[in-house]
């Protein structure tokens, strides 16, 4: 009986050790420099969306070592607590309330899929709070406490199929993984073809865990399109390509067009795959800027020379640098008095992508848009680019097509 | 004329990746009655290791014996699988025979440990094989083509078919096996030695589930969680079978890769998992026992 009351004990106390540890090594950081600001970072470290969480998460790290070895903002130094959303959106929630209410931090950089984003805006707009949020996604929100870096879908999806209806393909391919963004994104699709009269012949969905695409495949060759339009994610991608190049068909046969392959995708899948497939970004590692060519190289001293930048890391990147534009323009980090100063002046910063600028209306970024080809080195060429930043539009109110795509109010 | 052969090879190499997973299952689970969470985390060890032989061969064996990468693995991967197995039922499940809640709860408990050992050894980002220049693209004839790796797992799954046969049937391990598994005390009271035989038998579907990794490998990107991809279709494949039935495990993973791609090509994928799945509750309500239902004079069956 009392070995069995001694183990519980040792584990309580080693638990209080480790909660110990935990609390001073936030604090030790805060000693060591006079004035500090406490952010969040409120990622998936575990989990199936660790893949990807994990670069955006290192990207916003760099960007505040980066910030604290120049001088900080205002002054201070950033200190960051981290949390993890294991990938679970209910985790998220308890997560950034955990971060807001005990850690008292001034704004938090996270979250990746649009569940685990929705999951964690009402909290954030009942403390009146901020969260940065570094992802494209299917757009119909906008909320005052948060940020989104990412592109909106005309910044990313209406200018893709406008660019594939002008270099003359007329039957398109729907295919996606059966969650919120595909579903949307096809929908604002679907509209914009019958608009500009190219033809829809293909609409399919694959759930999130499929391996086996012979059945879409097939569907895919007797449809008679010229162009598939990927919004799959994940492992599904390296499944549907795997298997359309063991039917021996190449870009030439049958061109797509991805939303969610950026530079890491292209190097799990395989260059060899992939080459010629078009994309629609923002953002490349190949992008010619000289703000670029910095946040490559310190990308890679940073976590190694084969780790790649791709738009979503780029967009997280950004979004400390936003932050800190926006505390110097409002001389605070008080949430309200930094989302008071976006929507009254323009907040924008010389980005890797060049210069982005909140749109104070819309709390969405005005970007420039991109469309790549994959390359046969795994990196995306462009292609083509939209001459000016295009002004975020997460509603599309300013496109007549869209009138029936809008969200239930 | 060309869509239907497409369709029932599409359905033919569906049913033989389904078989060829749930077969390695049919034994531990359907034979030794071990609800085995873990199987496939076994399929998980498998498609690495052949990811690992890849990785060994380009480094350090010239390039012009890539190609041999593949058959290397195969042989790689079920030695391993069954050390693996013969390991974790000797450690494990050889406490639990009898006790098949507790088994799963066991099972499932490895499974976890062996998914989390391969994120921290392979993280968590997918790795991806190549298939060698064999195994890569197709054969056209006609309007059709037929990818080789599929072909390949169509030419395997009938090779491990044959070779479990002649084991199980026509040689002696199969006999003190069947023995083993129908009446225990009266094989021992023969002078089997039961508890090797327990371990052989599971090592062996454990082995399976490490060759059939190796042809999942080919397919898609290995991951920690493909194991869990499979697990549940491996269950409902040796359950519509009939439990403790090979010829069963057949039809079973034939019906259900035939059925998913033909309601898949009129639907849609979402409809078909959900019909395939109502068709199989609909089938057990009438036929509990599965497909070939044992028949036995023990007084539990």
């Amino acid at each position: 009986m009392k070995v069995k009351c001694i183990i519980p004990a040792i584990l309580a106390f080693a638990m209080c050790l480790s909660l110990i540890s935990c609390g001073s090594g936030a604090k030790e950081t805060t000693s060591s420099g006079g004035e500090t600001v406490t952010v969040g970072l409120l990622h998936s470290l575990t989990g199936s969306m660790a893949i990807s969480e994990e670069a955006v998460r290192d990207a916003e790290v760099l960007a505040i070592n980066e910030i604290n070895a120049a001088g900080g903002v205002n002054g201070a130094q950033i200190v960051y607590v981290e949390e993890d959303g294991a990938s679970e959106p209910s985790t998220f929630a308890t997560k950034a309330e955990k971060l807001i209410d005990e850690n008292k931090v001034k704004t938090v950089f996270g979250c990746w899929t649009s569940s685990s984003r929705k999951a964690v805006k009402s909290i954030f707009e009942e403390y009146g709070n901020l969260l940065w949020y570094p992802v494209q996604y299917e757009g119909m929100e906008s909320s005052s406490n948060i940020v989104y870096t990412g592109a909106a879908p005309n910044q990313q999806i209406v200018p893709a199929i406008e660019y594939l209806v002008n270099q003359g393909y007329t039957k398109f391919f729907l295919m996606g993984s059966d969650y919120v963004f595909p579903r949307t994104a096809n929908e604002i699709i679907n509209a914009q073809l019958a608009d500009a009269g190219a033809e829809v012949v293909g609409e399919e969905y694959a759930d999130m865990n499929q391996t086996d695409f012979s059945s879409i495949i097939a569907k895919i060759e007797a449809s008679g399109c010229d162009v598939i339009v990927n919004t799959l994610n994940g492992t599904g991608n390296v499944s549907f390509f795997k298997q359309i190049a063991e039917k021996n068909y190449t870009a030439e046969d049958y061109m797509t067009m991805s939303f969610s392959i950026a530079e890491e995708e292209v190097t799990t899948i395989g260059a060899d795959i992939l080459k010629g497939h078009m994309v629609s970004w923002n953002y490349y590692e190949t992008t010619d800027t000289a703000a670029n060519e910095a946040f490559v190289t310190a990308y890679k001293e940073a976590y190694g020379e084969n780790r790649v930048t791709s738009d979503p890391v780029e967009a997280a990147y950004d979004a400390v640098y936003l932050w800190k534009a926006a505390c110097e323009v409002a001389g605070s980090f008080e949430p309200e008095d930094v989302i008071a100063a976006m929507e009254s002046t323009e907040i924008s910063y010389e980005a890797p992508e060049g210069t982005i600028t909140i749109d104070g209306e819309s709390h969405h970024c005005y970007k420039k848009v991109r469309i790549g080809v994959v390359n046969d080195g795994g990196l995306i060429d462009e292609i083509y680019a939209t001459p000016d930043a295009v002004k975020p539009d997460p509603y599309l109110t300013s496109y007549g097509w869209a009138a029936e795509v809008q969200p239930l109010s | 004329m060309s869509e239907w052969i497409t369709l029932i090879f599409n359905g033919l190499s569906l049913s033989s990746i389904i078989l060829l997973t749930s077969l390695g299952l049919a034994i531990t689970f359907g034979l030794m009655r071990v609800i085995n969470m873990a199987h496939g985390e076994f399929l998980m060890i498998g498609a690495y290791m052949t990811y690992v032989i890849q990785e060994l061969f380009k480094t350090y064996l010239p390039h012009s014996v890539l190609g041999l990468y593949y058959p290397c693995a195969l042989v790689v991967s079920f030695g391993i699988t069954f050390l693996l197995g013969c390991a974790l039922e000797k450690a494990v499940i050889s406490r639990l025979y009898g006790r098949e809640i507790d088994s799963l709860l066991a099972t499932w408990g490895i499974s976890l440990i062996f998914q989390q050992a391969a994120r921290s050894i392979f993280g968590t980002q997918g790795v991806n094989v190549t298939a060698p220049d064999y195994l890569s693209g197709g054969l056209t004839v006609g309007a059709c083509t037929f990818s080789y790796n599929r072909l390949f797992i169509i030419l395997l799954v009938l090779v491990c078919l044959v070779l479990v046969w002649l084991m199980m049937y026509r040689s002696n391990f199969g006999k003190q096996m069947n023995a083993v598994m129908q009446n225990r005390p009266m094989a021992q009271c023969m002078g089997i030695n039961s508890r090797k035989i327990d371990c052989m038998t599971f090592g062996l579907g454990s082995a399976l589930a490490g060759v059939a990794g190796c042809s999942l490998a080919l397919l898609g990107s290995i991951d920690s969680t493909i194991g869990q991809n499979y697990i549940v279709q491996c269950f409902i494949t040796v359950v519509l079978g009939g439990v403790g039935n090979l010829i069963g495990s057949v039809v079973g993973s034939g019906i259900v890769g035939g059925s998913t791609i033909f309601v898949q090509h009129y639907t849609s994928s979402m409809i078909a998992n959900a019909v395939v799945l109502l068709i199989i509750i609909l089938f057990l309500q009438k036929k509990p026992q599965g497909l070939f239902a044992l028949k036995s004079r023990q007084l539990d069956e």
